[in-house]
């Protein structure tokens, strides 16, 4: 599989020296401790830590929602730390695709009308154009024939599908996603892995935080957090493939 | 970000919540439409009266004795009631230059009877002026004349409303005699109806017969109850009061700096304090109704504090895909104002139709002024930026990552 891979040598994020303190009554939580790496364009990164290990907290500061109380992060080469709240906004809107745990899709409304809305907020989009991308978009995850269903009736794998597309959208610089997986039942997180390989193997730069150690496997690098701390970061040379592993799955008991 | 795009996401929202954003509204439109039917109301009124006491002469001048009871407020002896007298009349008719018109009145209410018929109503003493003054005509037969007056004929000329009740039959009035306290008086004219009056009084119920005849069959009397004047010009209504007061100082030998011993009131007076009377009124039902659009605009911002609770993780997505806080603010305040506006609309029409319901059914006068509505709209679109305003920054304040987990 990593024969597809188009990973190259530009530099999509890098952390220098990051902390993140949290000052809660007279105490001081640190929950990122002097974290540096760097991360290429078209890696597929998992991150693994247990329980309150920062990485959350490590996840928001990479997507723009949280500033560092030290340390340096460049993302695409723009330095993020002194940024003002609006130019962050932005910077989320152009550059960045969120999967949340909870998929976080509006309800009462449509698959596409889910998707385009990261182009409402960017004026260079016309109606027509912003049609058309979240289309493409949705065609991309398979969900093609789903345009119009509105959130409460599709599944957990339908609705996290559209929740990636709407990350897809914006052809972002890097898709994060915390606990992608994490709502739904063994064979939806398969299938779902699948389209993050497929992704990954399209050339996006993908960064997964997760629970699970088996998802590492079907990574590209794995870093490892402990108590705010990288632990260990090792690049993961036998990437297995997640459409395997899908077929060899029990057949589902009912 | 795109005004365009904001209105798009804001409408999406509210047709989310229809049934929610019918209720939000329900306040505004209850509120503006109290607000337009209460001004129409009161307009309507205000409006009427003002035709009606046009109607009436709005030259017209009373001359009343004793001194002014608004100014006095002491009870008046019997013998400073009795102050005019025919004299001032006379002056009054020869020498002054803004009266186009002057009759005395002397009244007597009681029973009229013909035959087995008989009917209460009132019977004025009064000189042929008194039709011009009062803008009364005659339909059928003739006024009295000036003869009649100098001879106190017993003649009279009576109402429709008199005429209906004694002669339901529907016999030919003129030339018959009715009898008045034992008094025989023969009808020699018909007056033009004239209806009710906006204050619901009945202009056809009455009697007009040479004042003389009164005084000195009727009552036994040699002064005069009151007088009526036309001034030659509404607007020298004020000259001819100066000029008649001073003709009656003058005739009471009256010094100067003692007080008047009559009192002259003109219709435009009283115009000017109905109408006084009538703004007191619409602005009490006008604030009234106000209120009730203040409890509406409150209502918006309950729901909208409510809303930006309920779709804090809404917020939180939106913020994490790049909606600066600006945008949120925008969102929120559109929705209100949307509400709010809508809800003005709706409650403009409302209120219309409303007022035009009254006139229809209660047969009240309403007229919805062109002002009250821009009125309406400006208050609205204010009400909802200000009442949206808070839950909207409070929106807009939200951390993201906070916002994104909220449960
Ligand atoms: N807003 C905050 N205020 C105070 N402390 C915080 C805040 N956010 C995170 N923390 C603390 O920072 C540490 C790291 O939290 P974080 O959410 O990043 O952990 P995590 O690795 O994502 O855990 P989990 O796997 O349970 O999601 C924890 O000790 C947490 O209590
Ligand atoms: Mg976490």
């Amino acid at each position: 599989m990593e024969k597809n891979n188009k990973q190259t040598d530009k530099t999509v994020i890098r952390l220098e020296c990051i902390t993140r303190n949290f000052v809660v009554g007279d105490e001081t939580v640190h929950a990122l401790r002097d974290v540096s790496f760097s991360i290429q364009e078209g890696e597929f990164v998992t991150i693994m830590g247990s329980s309150g290990s920062g990485k959350s907290t490590l996840l928001n500061t990479l997507g723009c929602l949280d500033t560092p109380t030290s340390g340096e992060y460049y993302l695409d080469g723009v330095s993020v730390r002194t940024m003002g709240k609006n130019s962050r906004a932005t910077l989320r809107n152009r550059k960045i695709g969120f999967v949340f745990q909870s998929y976080n899709l509006l309800p009462k409304t449509t698959a596409i009308e889910n998707v385009e809305l990261p182009l409402m907020y960017n004026p260079s989009y016309s109606s027509s154009a912003r049609k058309q991308k979240s289309i493409d978009s949705l065609v991309a995850v398979g969900l093609g024939d789903r345009l119009n269903h509105k959130s409460n009736q599709m599944s957990g794998g339908q609705m996290q599908r559209v929740a990636i597309a709407r990350a897809l959208v914006n052809d972002p610089a890097v898709i994060l996603a915390d606990e992608a997986t994490g709502n739904l039942d063994t064979r939806t997180s398969y299938e779902i892995l699948v389209l993050f390989q497929r992704l990954h193997v399209e050339g996006r730069t993908i960064i997964f935080v997760t629970h699970n150690p088996e998802i590492a496997h079907y990574s590209s690098r794995n870093i490892q957090l402990k108590d705010g701390r990288v632990v260990d970061d090792t690049r993961n040379e036998h990437v297995l493939s997640a459409t395997e592993a899908l077929a060899n799955l029990p057949v589902d008991e009912d | 970000m795109n005004i365009v795009n904001l209105f798009k996401i804001a409408l999406k929202a509210l047709s989310n919540n229809k049934m929610r954003g019918f209720l939000t509204m329900l306040g505004i439109i209850i509120g503006v439409a109290s607000v337009i039917t209460m001004l129409a109301i009161g307009q309507g009124s205000k409006n009427s009266i003002k035709n009606q006491i046009g109607e009436m002469g709005s030259n017209m001048i009373m001359i009343q004795p004793g001194a002014d009871m608004m100014r006095g407020g002491a009870r008046q002896s019997a013998s400073s009631m009795e102050t005019l007298k025919l004299v001032d009349y006379e002056s009054i008719l020869n020498e002054t230059r803004f009266v186009s018109a002057v009759s005395p009145t002397v009244n007597s209410a009681g029973q009229f009877i013909y035959g087995p018929n008989n009917t209460p109503s009132t019977i004025y003493g009064v000189s042929p002026d008194y039709l011009e003054i009062r803008r009364l005509s005659i339909g059928d037969g003739s006024m009295f004349t000036q003869q009649d007056i100098i001879a106190a004929s017993k003649v009279c000329v009576v109402g429709k409303t008199v005429v209906d009740k004694l002669f339901p039959n529907g016999e030919n009035p003129i030339g018959k005699v009715i009898r008045y306290n034992k008094i025989p008086f023969s009808i020699i004219g018909v007056l033009k109806s004239k209806g009710f009056n906006s204050m619901g009084m009945d202009q056809d119920d009455m009697v007009l017969a040479p004042f003389t005849t009164i005084q000195k069959r009727v009552l036994a009397i040699t002064h005069l109850q009151g007088m009526t004047a036309s001034a030659v010009k509404e607007e020298y209504s004020e000259q001819a009061i100066n000029e008649i007061s001073e003709l009656l100082r003058r005739n009471h030998k009256l010094k100067p700096g003692v007080e008047d011993d009559f009192n002259i009131r003109s219709m435009e007076e009283m115009l000017t304090t109905i109408s006084s009377v009538m703004n007191m009124l619409t602005l009490l039902l006008g604030s009234v109704a106000g209120i009730s659009l203040l409890v509406g605009g409150i209502g918006i911002m309950n729901i909208m504090y409510v809303s930006v609770t309920e779709r804090t993780r809404e917020i939180g997505l939106r913020m994490s895909i790049g909606a600066k806080g600006r945008d949120i603010l925008a969102q929120f305040l559109i929705e209100s104002i949307l509400i709010s506006v809508t809800g003005g609309l709706i409650g403009v029409l409302f209120g219309g139709g409303l007022s035009l319901l009254i006139t229809l059914a209660a047969g009240f006068t309403t007229y919805v002024q062109p002002w009250s509505v821009i009125l309406s709209f400006v208050v609205c679109t204010f009400t909802g930026v200000f009442f949206g305003w808070y839950p909207a920054k409070k929106a807009a304040q939200l951390d993201p990552i906070d916002a994104i987990r909220y449960e």
